[in-house]
């Protein structure tokens, strides 16, 4: 008997969890794929760049002011206006030039010091700013502080939708009341001037952004991981649960979780990119990032004024970065909540 | 016999489920291989499918109107007068759907719009196919309402769909069915859904209406005694292939198929010696009418009493109005005594209270008044430690397997974790090893500690809930409907296991069920609810012999009982 057993636990297939089923069903997404690779090589570029070792030195001037991008061409030398120098050989003012005897005096002093004339670049892979700032190390520099901004944010507001959800969807009754009412409170304001408010009274700063955005934007996912949660928590599994002795914590966290989890991971992927794009617009106003930091919105809002120049290569930067990997994260998202629920695609 | 309506000839069906590493991959939903399925309905006639689930009989009869999902692909024949219906045109088999080909499906409730009152969704097919007018239809549609024993016709014209009870929502889906009358009728587990009382009005209505308007009628079912009621041809199924095919009479007096004797004879019944196990599916069976091997082992009547209920009730407050409250009185004075190693059946139709019942007793609700006493101790008045323990002691199996365990659980996490909560058992090891021994006790392999409730079938599930129970050594298992949703035969196995584990070890059962002929094979007493109330108290043998009440009487004479051979004279 116990040989028999033995055999069948040695031949029984390595069983598939819920996780490695999905990520096989991610695997046949193409779509899905070839978005995680993108997500992917951004994250790599992002940690590089976290480390000093990409972009480090996007501050220094390195090109001329609004050098434009390599694939233009240098910008043609501009007519200065001179006029062509006379013929002749010039007058001589030394009789009537009040400094003319310390001409000689000066150039020896002026021999003493060197100068060296920086060779400003005429051109970048992707252009300059109005200080010669390489754009592209912008770019890059203002990935890291937006998506990090995005994760953040969406990780603080996620926990506190999470959290808050669960307690009112698992008790209900009073404190379900009391949750309801804070939900209420918070969506009755406009969501922008929540967000103005909180930037008045805690100041600029990564840190005050993540905040910021994080109390502001739970209410959503509260919402849904409420439902989620007074849904679960009649079902039989639950009941089963709490018939053995399981307690509410462990019903909530270790019963439940789990199986809502792919709401929750889906949320937290929406509000990324909408807390990227929410920070752009932070700090597009003002209410951002330190002016000593770059991000995405900072360039955009440097971007208004140069447009008007016909400088286009920062807004083109920034937009082009923004939009690849807001795509791609949202794509990744959509091949995520397919792969996690595969009924709602009645593929199986 | 009278000519063929409807021919389904080398019938295929199968699901295609994507691609795994560039290779599509098809489910055979129905025939196997080159082997496909091939019965005629003939005119004017009853044919019922038989089958378990998964056996194909709903692809079947859904293929023959096309509203399979999308990626099922069909092969063969089905041959409609003389069309191929596998072969006609979307704008075609429009025509025929509900004009001559109509539908009732298993849940009314999900079948009919709640948005839209009855009369509306009854009109519409008068409308798209017989170019009614709106006054016209309207009263065709009393008509139907009358024709399908609806109780005040013109009011309910009116009424939406939650204003009706289940029973009446499946009327109003045969009304729509019969609209347009149509020469076939598909009805596919049109009574699963409904109470053994309902469930019989349904079919004496499904028959009176074949016969007068002289149609055919598919109908599907999982259930033999059901089927054997109703029809005239019976064609058996089973993982995707016709087993047996013939007349009713046939397949019941002389079964030739051993499956078809199996589901015979696995069904627990109403009469004769109570056997003291139920035949399985895939046990060799003999020939039918073979005595029961062995009587069932007599029970010790002076066992100590276990669980003891005194005018247990339970209300729910329900809002009316902006500050009104009404009182729901879902249990209602329930009295017994349970003694240890017994099984008390509990019985009734749904809305009775039993399950409410069933979850007072594990404290799951708090009741709202009477005791509760388990082995002496009242559980009303129990600090927490005391309740915590209490939760050993008692334990309770669900109606539903695909509902009862976590899924993201393994089946190892799901047996260990009671076991780590009341400290069951030193370590980790010392628990897998229990949780292990008691899976091959409710006879899974040990093999499969490590896979997921999804990878499991409805009664391997099951089997995995009791083990859960098991796992606390509780001395009273609240089983509540624990093998209605279950196939006949899986639910003979997990009966018979039932059986054995209280022998075994002794635990006393209140087994919850609506299923007359389950209840009389497990249980020594019986309560019969009704609303709350306990109308009805005996002891299992005597109920059915002698039911006192009316409502007792009722719903054994509800049960369907199958085909019974024409009285001789």
């Amino acid at each position: 008997m116990s040989a028999v057993l033995a055999e069948a636990t040695a031949s029984a297939p390595a069983s598939e969890g819920v996780w490695r089923a999905a990520w096989r069903r991610l695997c046949n997404d193409r779509v899905g794929m070839f978005c995680l690779a993108v997500v992917a090589a951004f994250a790599a570029m992002i940690v590089l760049s976290a480390l000093g070792l990409l972009a480090g030195h996007w501050q220094r001037e390195v090109g001329v002011p609004n050098a434009p991008p390599s694939f233009v061409g240098p910008r043609a030398a501009e007519a200065t206006g001179t006029v062509d120098a006379p013929k002749g050989p010039n007058v001589d003012l030394s009789d009537v030039d009040p400094l003319a005897p310390r001409y000689k005096e000066w150039d020896a002093r002026a021999t003493q010091f060197r100068s060296v004339e920086i060779q400003k670049l005429q051109t970048l892979p992707m252009g300059a700013d109005r200080m010669g700032r390489d754009v592209l190390a912008k770019a890059i520099k203002g990935t890291e502080i937006s998506v990090f901004v995005g994760v953040m944010a969406a990780l603080v507001a996620t926990l506190i939708g999470t959290v808050l959800g669960a307690l009112a969807g698992f008790f209900g009754g009073r404190a379900g009341d009391l949750l309801e009412w804070l939900y209420n409170v918070f969506t009755s304001i406009p969501g922008i001037l929540l967000i103005f408010a909180f930037a008045a009274v805690f100041g600029r700063g990564i840190g005050t952004v993540v905040l910021i955005l994080g109390l502001t934007g739970w209410t959503g996912i509260y919402r849904l991981v409420r439902a989620e949660f007074m849904k679960h928590a009649v079902r039989d599994y639950v009941r089963a649960a709490q018939a053995i002795g399981a307690s509410a914590a462990s019903r909530m966290f270790r019963h439940i979780l789990p199986n809502v989890s792919h709401v929750i991971l889906v949320q937290l992927s929406i509000l990324t990119v909408g807390f990227i794009k929410a920070e752009v617009i932070l700090s597009y106003l003002g209410l951002g990032v330190p002016v000593d930091q770059v991000s995405w919105g900072t360039m955009l809002a440097e971007a208004q004024s140069e447009l008007l120049l016909g400088h286009w290569w920062q807004l083109a930067a920034a937009t082009l970065f923004m939009a690849s990997f807001v795509t791609a994260f949202s794509l990744l998202t959509d091949a995520l909540r397919d792969a996690l629920d595969p009924k709602l695609r009645g593929l199986e | 016999m009278s000519a063929t309506l409807l021919s389904i000839q080398d019938l295929r069906v199968a699901f295609r489920m994507g691609k795994v590493n560039g290779v599509a991959q098809r489910a055979e939903a129905v025939g196997r291989g080159a082997a496909g399925i091939s019965f005629d309905i003939p005119e004017n006639c009853s044919t019922a499918l038989v089958g378990e689930s998964g056996s194909g009989k709903s692809v079947t009869a859904m293929s023959i109107v096309n509203l399979l999902p999308d990626n099922a692909e069909r092969a063969g024949r089905i041959l409609y007068r003389g069309d191929d219906l596998l072969r006609v045109d979307a704008a075609q088999m429009r025509a025929l759907r509900g004009r001559e080909i109509a539908c009732v499906f298993q849940d009314p409730m999900s079948s009919l719009n709640p948005v839209l009152p009855v009369g509306r969704q009854l009109c519409e097919p008068l409308h798209t196919h017989l170019k009614m007018k709106p006054r016209h239809a309207l009263e065709r549609a009393e008509a139907l309402l009358v024709e399908v024993g609806m109780p005040e016709p013109k009011r309910r014209l009116d009424a939406y769909p939650h204003e009706l009870s289940g029973g009446q929502q499946q009327r109003v889906m045969i009304a729509m069915a019969l609209a347009c009358e149509p020469r076939l009728l598909i009805a596919d587990e049109p009574t699963t859904a409904l109470d053994v009382t309902i469930q019989r009005q349904i079919l004496e209505l499904l028959a009176t209406l074949k016969a007068r308007h002289r149609m055919s009628l598919l109908f599907i079912n999982h259930d033999l005694g059901v089927v054997g009621e109703i029809a005239d041809q019976v064609v058996v199924m089973r993982h995707g292939l016709v087993r047996e095919q013939g007349p009713v009479a046939q397949i019941f007096s002389a079964p030739r198929d051993a499956y078809t004797r199996a589901l015979l004879a696995c069904r627990p019944a109403l009469s004769g010696p109570p056997p003291a196990r139920l035949r399985v599916i895939d046990e060799p069976v003999a020939a039918p009418g073979t005595p029961a091997a062995a009587a069932r082992p007599v029970k010790d009547a002076d066992a100590p009493v276990i669980l003891e209920v005194r005018s247990l009730a339970k209300s729910f407050w329900l809002r009316q109005g902006l500050f009104g409250k009404r009182e729901f009185k879902a249990v209602q004075g329930v009295n017994f005594q349970l003694r240890r190693g017994h099984t008390l059946g509990v019985v009734g139709e749904s809305g009775s209270g039993k399950t409410t019942m069933g979850l007072t007793l594990l404290r799951l609700h708090e009741p709202t008044r009477g005791e509760v006493l388990l082995d002496g101790r009242n559980l009303g008045n129990l600090d927490a430690s005391e309740r915590q323990a209490m939760r050993r002691r008692i334990q309770i199996v669900f109606q539903n397997p695909y509902a009862s365990l976590n899924p993201r659980f393994t089946i190892g996490q799901t047996l260990v974790e009671p076991m780590a909560i009341h400290g069951i058992g030193a370590s980790l090891t010392e628990r897998e090893q229990r949780a292990r021994a008691l899976l091959h006790k409710v006879g899974l392999d040990p093999g499969v500690f490590a896979r997921y409730p999804h990878e499991f079938s409805g009664g391997q599930r099951q089997r995995v809930a009791i083990a859960r129970c098991l796992t606390l050594q509780p001395e009273v298992l609240v089983l509540d409907e624990a093998v209605s949703a279950l196939d006949v035969s899986v639910q003979a196995q997990v009966l018979n296991l039932l059986r054995d584990l209280q022998d075994e070890l002794g635990v006393a059962y209140v087994f919850i069920s609506h299923d007359l002929g389950v209840v009389r094979f497990i249980s020594d007493e019986v309560l019969v609810m009704k609303d709350g109330e306990v109308v009805e108290q005996a002891s299992a043998e005597a109920i059915l012999a002698a039911p006192s009440q009316d409502y007792t009487r009722r719903l054994l004479a509800a049960v369907p009982r199958g085909w019974r051979a024409p009285v001789r004279p």
